[in-house]
């Protein structure tokens, strides 16, 4: 007969209220949204008027987790980078260079002088005047490689070299790049991470995507322009020692050096040493501020291994310039007066304000380690972000509605329990898209309206199923019985093969999509939840109460 | 009183028609294929690359004086359509300029957009960018695949669900349908030239799910009576299953289509080329879960000696109870 365990009863109940619980904050939004901030700002050491009565607006002790927006809905940027991997093996080559330079001039008895030769690829190439001994150099610069230091690569070292005629040609391993690159997109991430997080804006999502991409989010912000430009620049700082001043744009740097133009005086280049005194990653803080003539400027403090290296640098080096250079431009190249002890100093150039505290967070969260290029942007406004909610919140209102009344009128009784199951159903969703963070985004809005019209069909063929056996002569009992068991296979062969688009379109969607594909899956998954558990037990309660003779359905 | 979509204990003879609309759906399918290849999709920026700008103002838009402001800044094609809908206020008029990808670039520079931005502003002074999207031709080539790729899998993931649980000629049966319903959605986006990007090919895929969700009910039931009636003719075993199962597909159709239209009409501009490939993909489902999957299963003929197996093959999880 009709009879479910107590403690399947109480299961039921209890997750459904769980869920319910879970889902109720979303009914807040705004206020919810206000108190979890607060709590944020007062974690991260805030303290400002209002911020208390903030976190008073919704009680502690209840659940507070929310569905998150997407960008659709509530409005700000998205960017998919692409992470320039090849940046870095050229950097890579270029510190190499003082290391092998230094150990073959010991050598030189045999190998005789040698020579930075200028190479178009990301390959270091060195010709050496005693050609017979180009096995034996080569040799000697093996002897520099370190083992690659990844799972995939161990045991392998970290450089090829190679021998062409007179020359030795030293290029990064297979397995040195494939480790690189990785290495390369993870700082990249952090960086982007952290510039995100020093502009401070709400919940950014920043991931992964695929092997050299970087998916980044933020809500809230104006612009993909502006998102662009926090995270686009490269912010490469290096101190250089200032070889010669030109106005030829085609001159021909020596070996080991190279040509950059200068930031704000057009048709002036540099001749620089390549390899820098300091780097930005030698810095530990920059500040916006303002240098003597009140114009806009950054001062920065070295860190003590920095502040040495310059220090000394300047001490032997008075009355020569050196140059500051961001992102290969020479931002200003003043002369050294005097020696620069203390590890602090001032970046000057023509920096609007915006400029300046724009080029002091980058400097604080650190330089790239290669070029980003952007593939994919997209800005949503806020306005329109706020109608999608509006539209789609009134659409689900109807859309429940005629349902709810559609169910009344063709099964009664059963209808309303269905009904009841279908308003717990939306419920749930809410409850579990709270609970596991997961993002709302439009056609997720979608998703639910639809698991609104499919929620019903797993009672439908239930409904339908006993109202055949009360026709074939069974009586109410068996009936209801008969029905829930022989719908079954129908109700999860139906739904396992949805659940099996829902999780290709998850595995292989992003964004919106991938928003509409945890809605689906999230639905189905509480919907048939409802229709074979709770609308049973709305269908016991009452059988057990009433105990009809006759059932009408 | 109750309402009924369909009479009770109906007895339709389904496949009286079935040669009338296997040559409407040939037709159909065949029609949009010839639609996709000949006329084409407007495949929106997710797939072709380039750049969408939606405009907002109080002023009603002037699709030519707009058009006469970008010209001069030579962005190669733009198109530039207004648009209107239900959930619009009186003062809200949007339009969707589109751009093709510029050469030599991934997505759009920032002076591209505010460039337009500019030119619109002597036209409109108080237009706002709605939204604006920029994807490069490397995604979006990248995209085309994936979306493709979606499909197929779902298609064959779907192929060796139905085959496991049910017989082959099932599964082929099920398959043929949904293939059906792909094949003559994509056709209506094709014929209406409604935008085809990545959200279409999520509703695509939810129509497979949802077009199988009918089938199966279909299939189930047959299954079923298959085991009851052994020796009725497979003809008459079909059309029975059909019938008893009618009222509810009809039921269930009817709810989901009830709550999509209320979403189409009320939903927005931004949501309602999804929702209309979702309204499309579930009226053509349900007809194919009667006329193509199941005509398909009686053409096919099925295994009927069933006393080898255990029989209860299909209802494993019956014995699930609450």
């Amino acid at each position: 007969m009709l009879q479910i365990e107590t403690w399947k009863r109480v299961l039921i109940i209890l997750i459904v209220l769980g869920g319910l619980a879970m889902a109720m904050p979303n009914a807040f939004y705004t206020r919810v949204e206000t108190h979890n901030d607060a709590i944020k700002a007062i974690e991260k050491g805030g303290t400002g008027d209002g911020l208390a009565e903030q976190v008073g607006m919704w009680p502690t002790w209840l659940p507070s987790s929310l569905v998150n927006l997407g960008l659709d809905l509530r409005g700000g940027a998205q960017l998919l980078a692409e992470v320039q991997v090849e940046d870095v093996y050229k950097a890579r080559m270029k510190s190499m260079w003082p290391e092998i330079r230094d150990m073959l001039r010991e050598e030189r008895a045999t190998i005789g002088t040698i020579r930075l030769q200028d190479s178009d690829d990301d390959a270091l190439r060195v010709r050496i005047s005693n050609a017979d001994q180009v096995d034996e150099a080569a040799a000697l610069v093996r002897g520099l490689a370190r083992p690659v230091a990844s799972l995939s690569g161990a045991g392998q070292s970290d450089i090829d070299v190679t021998t062409q005629g007179d020359m030795i040609v030293v290029q990064l391993s297979e397995a040195e790049k494939l480790a690189t690159d990785d290495r390369t997109v993870r700082q990249a991430l952090e960086i982007v991470r952290s510039r995100i997080d020093e502009v401070g804006t709400r919940e950014p999502t920043i991931q992964r995507q695929g092997d050299q991409r970087i998916l980044i989010q933020v809500p809230g912000i104006g612009s993909a322009a502006e998102l662009k430009r926090i995270i686009g620049t490269t912010a490469q700082l290096t101190f250089n020692a200032v070889v010669s001043r030109t106005e030829n744009a085609n001159e021909n740097p020596g070996p080991g050096e190279e040509l950059l133009p200068a930031k704000d005086q057009e048709g002036l280049y540099y001749v620089l040493d390549s390899a820098p005194v300091v780097t930005g990653e030698d810095l530990v803080d920059a500040q916006p501020s303002f240098d003597q003539n009140g114009r806009p400027a950054v001062t920065f403090r070295f860190d003590p291994t920095g502040a040495r290296r310059f220090g000394d640098y300047t001490a032997e080096n008075i009355g020569k310039p050196f140059a500051i250079v961001l992102d290969n431009e020479v931002i200003s190249a003043p002369t050294i007066q005097a020696h620069i002890a203390g590890g602090s100093g001032i970046i000057t150039g023509n920096f609007t304000l915006e400029e300046s505290t724009e080029l002091a967070v980058l400097l604080r969260a650190g330089a790239l380690p290669a070029s980003l290029d952007f593939l994919e942007e997209r800005t949503i406004g806020p306005e329109l972000g706020a109608d999608s909610i509006e539209a789609g919140k009134i659409a689900c209102i109807v859309a429940g509605i005629a349902v709810l009344a559609f169910m009344f009128a063709s099964y009664g009784l059963f209808g309303v329990f269905a009904n009841v199951a279908l308003m717990v159903n939306v419920g749930l969703i809410f409850g579990l898209l709270s609970m596991i963070g997961a993002t709302l985004t439009l056609p997720g809005i979608a998703g639910i309206v639809l698991t609104i019209g499919m929620a019903v069909d797993a009672n439908v063929l239930i409904f339908e199923r006993i109202r055949e056996e009360l026709r074939n002569g069974k009586g109410p009992a068996r009936a209801i019985e008969l029905g829930y068991e022989k719908a079954l296979s129908a109700i999860v062969d139906a739904n396992i093969t949805t659940i099996l688009t829902a999780l290709i379109l998850y595995a292989v969607g992003s964004g919106p999509v991938r928003g509409f594909a945890i809605t689906l899956g999230v639905g189905i998954v509480t919907s048939v939840f409802a229709a074979i558990y709770v609308t049973r037990l709305i269908v016991v309660f009452w059988f057990e109460r009433r105990r009809p003779k006759t059932l009408e359905i | 009183m109750r309402l009924r979509m369909v009479p009770d204990n109906t007895n339709w003879d389904f496949f009286r028609i079935a040669p009338l609309t296997l040559g409407l759906s040939g037709l159909l399918v065949v029609g949009s294929i010839l639609l996709t290849i000949f006329v084409g999709l407007n495949f929106g920026i997710d797939f072709k690359g380039g750049t969408t700008i939606r405009t907002e103002s109080t002023q009603p838009v002037d699709v030519g004086a707009y058009r006469d402001a970008i010209q001069p800044l030579g962005l190669g094609d733009v198109s530039l359509n207004q648009v209107f809908d239900t959930s619009f206020r009186d003062d809200q008029h949007v339009a969707m300029i589109r751009i093709e990808a510029q050469q030599g670039e991934e997505s759009a520079s920032s002076t591209l957009v505010e460039d337009v931005r500019t030119a619109l502003q002597g036209v409109a002074p108080d237009i706002i960018f709605a939204s604006v999207e920029s994807v490069g031709p490397k995604v979006s080539g990248e995209l085309i695949w994936t979306a493709i790729y979606a499909v197929l899998l779902a298609i064959g993931a779907v192929l060796v669900y139905i085959w496991l649980r049910f017989e082959w000629q099932f599964a082929l049966g099920a398959v043929i349908a949904l293939v059906h319903d792909v094949i003559i959605t994509i056709g209506a986006f094709a014929l209406f030239q409604i935008k085809f990007d990545l959200a279409i090919i999520a509703a695509l895929l939810t129509i497979v799910g949802y077009s199988l969700n009918d089938t199966v009910v279909v299939f189930d039931r047959v299954r079923e009576d298959l085991r009851r009636f052994k020796t009725k003719p497979l003809r008459e075993v079909l059309n029975g299953s059909i019938n008893v199962t009618l009222s509810r597909t009809i039921m269930t159709s009817f709810t989901t289509l009830i709550a999509l239209i209320a979403l189409y009409v009320l939903g927005g501009d931004v949501i309602s080329g999804f929702v209309f490939a979702m309204i499309m993909g579930i009226t053509v489902g349900t007809y194919s879960s009667i006329y193509v999957a199941s005509v398909v299963l009686l053409k096919m003929g099925v295994k009927r000696d069933w006393s080898k197996t255990d029989g209860g093959a299909g209802t494993q999880y019956a014995n699930i109870d609450a």
